[in-house]
């Protein structure tokens, strides 16, 4: 009786000295599924969500303070793949999805106030002060943050047109026609 | 004799390869215009180096090659550049490219060429030739050559494999020219040789080509060369480079590597030649042997210049009433040339023109049965059925997990389809997208990157600020506090000397003369100067001096007044009593002088 007791006990507290160990030793540094969300979303740092970027989104989303329906560069596909991970409810996008695009600086109307540098949150612009600057549109996100701050408008967003190297081969779909 | 082995799969379509045999191979007539794209080979997009207006002569460099892989362009004929602007690609989007537009001046003067032997050359100069005269893979790939002729320093190069095997129906432009140029071939195949060091040379033709085997086996014999010319069964897609590699050498390349760490390259004919004739004559990629088959009246090779238009080729082969349209490559794996003004370009082997008798309109697509006949010909061992299954249903993932980037598109599966499925199509599209996803999720990646360098930049400049504040106000309290302390120091050391004040500092004076409080019991007690003590007297000659500074300013609008200026103030200010409202600072600040 007492042996047994005993060794209950001696396994409780070897068992616990290990699980005590391992949740120390394999401590997961923050939350994982922030990670999983943060990687869905198009790091644009746009703020449309309201969030301030998109890892307080994402922690948002976590959190369940947010839903994950508010991100525009997204679009519903982003939408999708959020409901798909968090297992929940697929809602239409609150605003409206835009089509891709990048800003661009119109070079002869730029002041060189150094004012979108500083909205850019992807240091996608170059330039200094009194100096023209210019886009770097390999870099730019389209998140339209550049746009407000100028005080010349000098900052339009074009759309990203479909060139050979960014073209893809569509769906196939069979043409249907109409036979007499 | 060699034995060969065999890849899995392949199909037997229709060869039609003997309409566009029968006549030799022809120099196309000058085209009025020709289209010139700077972007013909995989890799870097050349630069224009002309601009319009620009006489141009034959051969002469107009886009410099941008970067190492990439291939230099040049001017197919001499003439005037019109205009360096977009113009529709030989590509089955439809969309426009950067073109050099050339109006030919007939006479088709040649630049200075310098015909160079390349034995005595060191290696990596020759493969900076190649580069410079346009020398690209013109089995279709359009890979720079030069890019492949430097030998894996881990793996001993052991086979160089020749492709003349031609699989796709109806094109036959490497065939004739490997009938009508043979030795040329041979040269070109010996200029590889000498750069990759390999232990065999390996040129594989299929058997359905007993003159070209011929012509080869004649050229290899005549320069006393100990290449293997074999005649490959035929079998499509036997020219393939990685089943062509398989029939050859029995080497199965697997996904994952590239052929030269089996220690085996491949090349075509075609490129064997056109590097002959750059290295040794000094004559860049100009022109191309482009056969013109299908529904035309003559059938037959041309050799046409880079950048002719499509309607002025096809005019020469006389296309038939009925014909609908133009294929670009073969029937297996072509695509349909968007507009009759695309150009020709480095990658076209072949215009088929088409017809509804030639080829009719698909029928339309039935669902997928699983019978299996996909992957039975699947000449890389895929799973047609499985990957079109996923891309169907856009699971692009699951189409990665069946390998569909081993895929190489040759159209077997949709050959051989019975429920008619576009199978290739289905594959192409989820390819493009996941590239696409793939470039996506790259640029989001450093977007996030560079988004976190530059808060951490700005939340290390926002210490740096603070810090340089609080090291100012720190310096400013200290230079304070010393100050404080010799005007507290100075009376103590002073009333032991002379009732009258040192006058060290001007504000040790104020400070002592004006405030007995802080500077009795330090003259009084005569104690030892303590820290509470010179704060206490630093702030009160602070505040004695804000007085002071107070007391200074005075409106200084009020002096020198006249006399009736003095009495007009008088009179107002006496008003102002009457009413009951103070008298006005000037008047005050005048009583004293007055």
């Amino acid at each position: 009786m007492i042996s047994a007791i005993a060794i209950m006990a001696l396994g409780a507290v070897v068992l616990g000295a290990l699980l005590g160990y391992a949740s120390i030793k394999f401590r997961v540094e923050g939350d994982p599924l922030v990670e999983k969300i943060e990687a869905i979303l198009p790091q644009t740092q746009c703020g449309q969500c309201g969030y301030p970027g998109c890892r307080p989104y994402a922690e948002a989303i976590n959190k369940g303070e947010a839903d994950i329906n508010l991100c525009p560069p997204g679009g519903m596909e982003g939408v999708q793949r959020l409901a798909d991970l968090l297992g929940r409810e697929v809602k239409p996008l609150e605003a409206e999805e835009k089509p891709k695009a990048v800003a661009f600086i119109d070079e002869q109307t730029c002041i060189g106030c150094t004012l979108c540098i500083q909205a850019c949150p992807v240091d996608a612009i170059v330039g200094a002060a009194k100096q023209m600057h210019t886009i770097i549109a390999d870099l730019c996100t389209g998140c339209e943050l550049c746009v407000p701050p100028c005080p010349v408008e000098c900052i339009s967003m074009p759309q990203i047109t479909e060139n050979l190297d960014n073209w893809k081969w569509k769906y196939p779909v069979i043409e249907l026609k109409k036979v007499a | 004799m060699l034995s060969l082995f065999k890849f899995k799969g392949g199909v037997k379509p229709q060869t039609n390869k003997t309409q566009s045999v029968s006549e030799p191979i022809a120099v196309a007539p000058l085209p009025s215009r020709l289209f010139v794209p700077l972007h013909q080979s995989i890799g870097g997009t050349p630069q224009p180096l002309v601009q319009a207006g620009d006489r141009v002569l034959k051969g002469q460099l107009i886009g410099a090659a941008d970067g190492w892989i990439s291939s230099a362009v040049h001017a197919p004929t001499s003439g005037t550049v019109r205009t360096i602007a977009e113009h529709v690609a030989a590509h089955p989007s439809g969309l426009t490219t950067l073109s050099v537009e050339i109006e030919p001046d007939g006479k088709d003067e040649w630049i200075e060429r310098t015909p160079i032997d390349y034995a005595t050359l060191p290696p990596e100069r020759v493969r900076e030739l190649l580069r410079e005269a346009g020398v690209v893979g013109l089995g279709g790939a359009v890979f720079p050559t030069h890019g492949k002729l430097t030998a894996s320093k881990t793996v001993p190069m052991d086979e160089l494999v020749i492709n003349g095997a031609e699989c796709e129906p109806f094109i036959t432009c490497d065939d004739l020219l490997m009938r009508e140029r043979a030795e040329e071939v041979i040269r070109g195949v010996g200029i590889f040789r000498d750069l990759l060091q390999p232990k065999r040379v390996l040129i594989g033709i299929e058997d359905n080509k007993p003159e070209a085997v011929a012509a080869l086996q004649a050229a290899v014999a005549k320069l006393g060369e100990k290449f293997e010319v074999i005649a490959v069964p035929t079998r499509y897609p036997a020219g393939g480079a990685k089943q062509l590699i398989r029939v050859l050498t029995g080497k199965e390349v697997p996904s994952t590597k590239r052929s030269t760490d089996l220690g085996v390259q491949c090349f075509n004919v075609a490129t064997a030649y056109t590097a002959w004739r750059a290295v040794t004559h000094g004559e860049p990629v100009i022109s191309r042997i482009v056969t013109l088959t299908g529904n035309v009246e003559r059938p037959r090779n041309w050799e046409a210049l880079i950048g002719t238009p499509l309607s002025e080729f096809v005019a020469l082969g006389q296309p038939k009433a009925d014909t609908n349209g133009y294929l670009m490559g073969g029937p297996m794996m072509g695509f349909e040339m968007p507009a009759m003004d695309a150009p020709l370009v480095k990658a076209t082997n072949c215009i088929i023109a088409g017809s509804p008798t030639l080829f009719p309109p698909k029928a339309p697509e039935m669902p997928c049965i699983r019978c299996g006949e996909c992957a039975k010909v699947c000449p890389h061992e895929l799973q047609p059925f499985e990957m079109y299954w996923f891309s169907r249903a856009h699971n692009f993932g699951k189409t990665q997990e069946y390998h569909i980037f081993d895929c190489i598109e040759c159209g077997c599966c949709s050959f051989v389809c019975p429920s008619r499925i576009p199978l290739v199509q289905y594959f192409r599209f989820a390819k493009s997208e996941i590239w696409a996803r793939e470039k996506e999720k790259n640029a989001a990646d450093q977007a996030k990157a560079r988004f976190e360098w530059k808060t951490e930049r700005e939340e290390r400049e926002k210490a740096e600020k603070a810090e340089k504040l609080a090291r100012a106000a720190a310096a400013q309290a200290a230079k304070k506090a010393a100050e404080a302390a010799a005007a507290a120091a100075t009376p103590a050391a002073a009333s032991d000397a002379t009732p009258e004040p040192a006058t060290e500092t001007a504000v040790a004076v104020t400070a002592q003369a004006l405030l007995p409080a802080a500077t009795e019991p330090a003259t009084t007690t005569d104690a030892p100067v303590d820290a509470e003590a010179a704060k206490k007297a630093a702030i009160a000659a602070a505040m004695e001096r804000a007085r002071a500074q107070r007391a200074a300013i005075q409106p200084k609008n009020t002096e020198n007044l006249t006399l009736l200026q003095q009495k007009d103030i008088a009179a107002v200010d006496a008003l102002r009593q009457q009413a009951g409202i103070e008298p006005s600072p000037a008047a005050e600040a005048e009583e004293p002088k007055s």
